[in-house]
């Protein structure tokens, strides 16, 4: 049952106007708690992760402690606190790309990187994570690259496509 | 809107697609897209418009065609001509060949046992409808159902016709969804909710996926008849925020439901109301468990608790609550509109109706596909998905994911039902499929699904907690040629422990994929064992393992 509840005064932690966003899913839900998991996927959309101050923000004002608020948050796989680097790889370790060989990706990002599964790379190049399953098992194994899925990949192909991607910065 | 004009929208809307000779179906599912369909469904948009076509021929994007494997696959109607492969530059040659023959190289055979074989309930529209347009599915008798029964039915009757049809759940335990629906309609609350389980966390598993992107209004159309049946008003699908597309379709859906009045006040002008709402998971598999998904739409941590009282009296904020899968609400209107009858003819005695399954592996064909109940895993194997290619030879067929078991070649005559499969050890599940060859160490499947559990153990209870823990060191060390005798010994027992004393499903299945591998391939396990004396110092094994993951 959402019961409207009367909005506490507090202020945004910066004048970003992200903000906003937050601000308009918190409303839809009557600033209740029980929309607490809407809110931090809002917030993780419109930031790429959970920062400190948009805990506490989110906290204040939906009037719940900040330990269950950060509770919610670590409980999720989904939720990062940390901000991601610049690109993003996510290796699919669904059964199916398991036994295609996904290991021997996660192993070769991470040697390459220096990065650990979870993580992003020092160089702040590279983030790692790994899926549940995509859903796409026909092609695997597979990883997602920046949001494009790369399917029946190898060990060599990721590499260099994530390599490329660098220079394309630069 | 009322029924008439219901019937008044299908039939303009079916004039409509008439007045095009052709149309060009691209499937828009996630295997299809990642393939390259959207460049080819642009293509044949821009080929058809240049040649002046666009009367002629429409360009649909449909969902999943089912044969992952070939695509991205394209469907001309009413031809009934399948492409497969096809890419950008196949699109002139399709576009050409409209009003000739149909381009033989990347003709697909639709006369293979892949397609032949299948029996199409729940994905009667996938791949023939264009999933974001509400009129595609009016056109193909959708929102009848719901309007049979708002107008015509009591609400016991619905669900007196749900229990004759001998439908079971389809999330994986198979409880009667009859039974289910009954005694929802009977507690008593303020209020009393309806939800669709989208969590679908098994990995290797994307049936519901493909249904919510193929297919959305049929989800809802179930959820309603739910709905009414049991007496709610609000309802909430549960889906993962992983799945991006099917979480934009049903946004879609909802709204066009609304728009026609199938969602909100007044439905069909009766006093029903109902409003579906999302909620995202944010990837945490125990909240497929229903007491865990409950507290994660609450808010808090998907953590479960003991059952009873079972959600149908006490569920979302401590109202009555159905929860039913994705699937299961896809047979819904289908049941309603040919009847319950016709429902129970198809498959066993025990399990009525058909099964989706999203199949994987090394075989010649995968895909998604749906068959009826006690189709022999035989049939699935080498006649739908054509056997393993290139000599390799089958080892095992895993169903029911990190629950479930695998089944080796000895037994592949069973009959796919609840009880045929549970007797091997392993479980029907909610229908992820993986077929193995000879080049998977059992011993290491079975690690991976422990280190699953492990991963996704909520933390609760401490037999899942530190069982999947301890389980799956063991399985690691016994892996790595450093396990003894007596690791297996433990292994075992503590695979009784957890499965006795966990709190939830997760805990108490997290055994099978072990129990299964050392019933069928207990060599494997054995051939990696040393002596005691080999590992060095002994002791009791578990005094070197650390006790916090
Ligand atoms: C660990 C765990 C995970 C589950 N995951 C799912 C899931 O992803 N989808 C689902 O429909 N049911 C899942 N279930 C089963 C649900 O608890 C519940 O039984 C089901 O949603 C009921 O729907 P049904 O009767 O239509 O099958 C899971 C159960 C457990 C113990």
């Amino acid at each position: 049952m959402v019961v409207a509840q009367r909005v506490q005064k507090v202020s945004h932690p910066s004048d970003d106007k992200r903000w906003k966003i937050i601000d308009a899913t918190m409303r839809r839900a009557g600033n209740d708690r029980h929309a607490l998991i809407e809110t931090l996927h809002a917030v993780q959309e419109s930031f790429g992760y959970l920062g400190d101050d948009a805990l506490r923000y989110v906290a204040k004002r939906l009037r719940i402690p900040l330990s269950t608020v950060y509770g919610v948050a670590t409980f999720y796989h989904y939720f990062t606190l940390k901000p991601p680097g610049e690109h993003l790889c996510v290796v699919c370790l669904g059964t199916a790309c398991y036994i295609k060989g996904a290991p021997e990706l996660v192993d070769r990002v991470s040697a390459r990187w220096n990065v650990s599964m979870g993580e992003s790379s020092p160089d702040g190049k590279v983030t790692l994570l790994s899926a549940r399953c995509v859903g796409s098992c026909g092609l695997a194994p597979i990883a997602v690259v920046d949001g494009e899925v790369v399917g029946r990949t190898s060990p060599d192909e990721l590499v260099d496509r994530i390599e490329r991607l660098g220079n394309d910065d630069a | 809107m009322t029924p008439d004009e219901l019937s008044q929208l299908s039939v303009e809307e079916r004039e409509r697609q008439q007045g095009f000779e052709h149309c060009l179906n691209v499937c828009t599912a996630a295997s299809c897209l990642s393939s390259g369909a959207e460049e080819v469904k642009k293509g044949l948009t821009t080929a058809v418009k240049e040649k002046g076509l666009r009367e002629k021929c429409r360009i649909r994007g449909a969902g999943c065609m089912g044969l992952c494997s070939s695509g991205p696959l394209v469907a001309l109607d009413p031809e009934d001509v399948l492409y497969q492969h096809v890419g950008v530059d196949d699109v002139p040659e399709i576009v050409e060949s409209l009003d000739t023959q149909p381009v033989p190289r990347l003709l697909c055979d639709t006369t293979i046992p892949f397609f032949q074989r299948q029996k199409k309930i729940v994905l009667e529209n996938s791949g023939r409808i264009d999933p974001e347009r509400i009129e595609d599915y009016i056109a193909v008798g959708g929102y009848r159902s719901l309007a049979r029964v708002l107008t015509e039915m009591d609400p016991d009757e619905v669900v007196q016709e749900i229990v004759n049809s001998g439908l079971r759940g389809r999330g994986g335990a198979g409880y009667p969804t009859g039974l289910k629906w009954g005694t929802v309609a009977k507690a008593t609350g303020a209020e009393k909710y309806v939800i669709c389980n989208a969590d679908e966390g098994d990995p290797g598993a994307f049936m519901d996926r493909a249904v919510l992107e193929s297919d959305p209004h049929r989800v809802l159309e179930g959820m309603t008849i739910a709905a009414y049946a049991v007496g709610a008003t609000q309802g909430y699908i549960y889906v993962r925020a992983e799945y991006p597309l099917a979480i934009k379709r049903l946004r879609q859906a909802i709204k066009q439901a609304q728009r026609l009045g199938l969602q909100g006040d007044r439905i069909y002008e009766t006093p029903f109301r109902f409003t579906v709402d999302i909620r995202l998971g944010a990837g945490a598999f125990v909240c497929g468990e229903e007491t865990a998904l409950i507290a994660s739409i609450e808010g808090g941590r998907g953590l479960p608790r003991p059952r009873p009282p079972y959600p149908a009296n006490h569920g979302l904020w401590g109202c009555p609550t159905l929860i039913n899968n994705v699937e299961t609400f896809a047979n819904v209107a289908a049941i309603l509109r040919e009847g319950a009858g016709w429902f129970s003819s198809i498959g066993t005695e025990k399990s009525k109706g058909t099964k989706v399954f999203s199949l994987a592996g090394p075989l010649s064909r995968y895909g998604l596909i749906e068959v009826p109940m006690g189709i022999s895993l035989r049939e699935i194997v080498f006649d739908i998905a054509g056997g393993l290619p290139d000599g390799k030879s089958f080892k095992a067929v895993q169903t029911g994911g990190p629950s479930g078991g695998c089944i080796p070649a000895r037994h592949l005559d069973t009959s796919v039902d609840y009880e045929s499969l549970r007797e091997l050890g392993a479980i029907m599940g909610s229908g992820g499929m993986i077929v193995m060859d000879e080049s998977s160490n059992m011993v290491d499947v079975a690690r991976f699904f422990m280190e699953f559990c492990m991963t996704e153990s909520c933390g609760k209870c401490v037999p899942c907690r530190v069982g999947t823990y301890q389980m799956h060191t063991l399985l690691d060390r016994i892996y790595n040629r450093q396990g003894t005798k007596r690791d297996l010994e433990l292994l075992s027992e503590l695979c009784e422990v957890v499965r006795e004393t966990s709190l939830c499903g997760l805990g108490q299945t997290a055994p099978n994929p072990v129990n299964s591998t050392l019933r069928y391939f207990r060599d494997e396990y054995e051939e990696r064992l040393v002596s005691d004396g080999v590992r060095g110092p002994s002791g009791d094994p578990l005094a070197q393992v650390e006790m916090t993951p």
